[in-house]
């Protein structure tokens, strides 16, 4: 362990409320030690929920192990702490790029470069854009190799639903699928399985509420040993069900949730 | 444990503010064992659905692989339906408010149903 490294972890050690984890989990991920920066990451993360750089580091870090859709989801909550936070701006232009979205890519850079002028790496990332679009013409093809592209166009079709693979399903209100899929932790298939009971828990969800003189459900979330889950109503027919592992608090798979609900009130409006 | 064993854990869950009475309910047929409800709930209707609603949500989690549920959270226009599985099997609910202030809630039903065992 070098110097740096062992000071680092020593005054976190000290004083674990510290910030110290900042540097500490940037130094471990520069040196390629992703797990440690990861549990670093993750450990200041549950101390200081609502510190945006902590998000921006978590995101790197995921970006770094190409988990590339929680990373756009820890970017995301990054800018919704911080509106105008670089690291979260130049990150989303990344993953934006990556995907060929080069318009969105563009518009967090010029946002970046609003709030960091002087930001060389904004402008060298401004210049390759441009090149890009220029070698290519008006439409360019997308620039990211196969893997990471199929990660992040289910993280854009989780914001409008079609094609999930995995941690997000839409249901009719008798349990049939309509969009997206779920997967066990060990990569099983189990959306039919799943949906054949949630209907049965959105019947009786609905009732207790309604005998409790509570009103409207609108949401149920669960902890599992082996992860959480939320489940919404995007409409009076229909079930919206998102699952992540327990590194999601359940109060951020609830604000996921809000956004998947609202993506599949307008998907199923298309639909209609 | 006794009578008194079980209000005392029900006592500090029902101390939180914005809860409007507490539970413990067995898990697999749903009637109740002990409870501190406000006026106006019906305590058998409340530990019946929270037993079946727990016994659905518990088939649907096993299917997706999440495991045993720990703790859940049925969040409702003008309240909330709270319930932490205790070891027997025992459900210890919370009856609250809109607005209250859940994470502590969920600490002391987690305490609650250690004690319940």
């Amino acid at each position: 362990m070098s110097d740096d490294v062992k000071a680092l972890s020593a005054e976190l050690a000290r004083d674990p409320q510290s910030l110290v984890f900042l540097r500490l989990g940037e130094l471990l991920r520069q040196r390629g030690q992703r797990d440690a920066a990861h549990r670093v990451a993750l450990t200041g993360l549950e101390r200081h929920p609502h510190l945006a750089d902590a998000h921006d580091l978590y995101a790197r870090i995921l970006s770094d192990k190409q988990d590339y859709e929680r990373a756009f989801d820890e970017w995301d909550m990054t800018l919704r702490i911080a509106p105008a936070h670089v690291g979260a701006l130049k990150g989303l232009a990344f993953l934006y790029f990556k995907v060929g979205d080069l318009s969105q890519a563009e518009a967090h850079l010029r946002a970046a470069r609003q709030v960091a002028p002087d930001d060389e790496g904004v402008a060298q990332a401004l210049a390759s854009l441009e090149a890009s679009r220029g070698s290519s013409g008006a439409h360019p093809a997308p620039v990211v190799p196969a893997g990471p592209t199929e990660h992040l166009e289910e993280s854009r079709v989780f914001a409008g639903l079609e094609g999930a693979e995995e941690g997000l399903v839409l249901l009719d209100g008798a349990g049939r699928v309509l969009g997206g899929a779920l997967r066990n932790p060990a990569g099983e298939p189990v959306t039919d399985a799943v949906a054949a009971y949630l209907a049965g828990v959105s019947q009786e969800a609905a009732r207790t509420a309604r005998l409790l003189g509570l009103g409207n459900w609108d949401g149920l979330s669960a902890e599992g040993v082996g992860g959480h889950v939320h489940l919404a109503q995007p409409t009076a027919e229909s079930l919206l069900l998102v699952v992540r592992d327990r590194s999601v608090p359940l109060g951020r798979l609830a604000v996921l949730a809000d956004r998947a609900t609202e993506a599949a009130r307008r998907w199923l409006e298309r639909q209609a | 444990m006794t009578g008194t064993g079980f209000e005392r854990a029900l006592d500090s869950v029902t101390r939180v503010r914005g809860v409007r009475g507490a539970m413990l309910v067995a898990g697999d047929d749903g009637l109740v064992v002990a409870e501190q409800l406000m006026e106006g709930i019906k305590g058998t209707a409340v530990a019946a659905l929270a037993a079946s609603l727990s016994s659905r949500l518990k088939r649907a989690m096993d299917a997706g692989g999440v495991g045993p549920g720990i703790f859940w959270h049925l969040q409702c226009e003008q309240g909330a339906l709270l319930v932490v599985p205790a070891a027997s099997g025992v459900l210890v609910v919370a009856v609250t408010d809109p607005d209250v202030n859940v994470g502590l809630v969920r600490l002391e039903l987690k305490r609650a149903a250690e004690t319940v065992g």
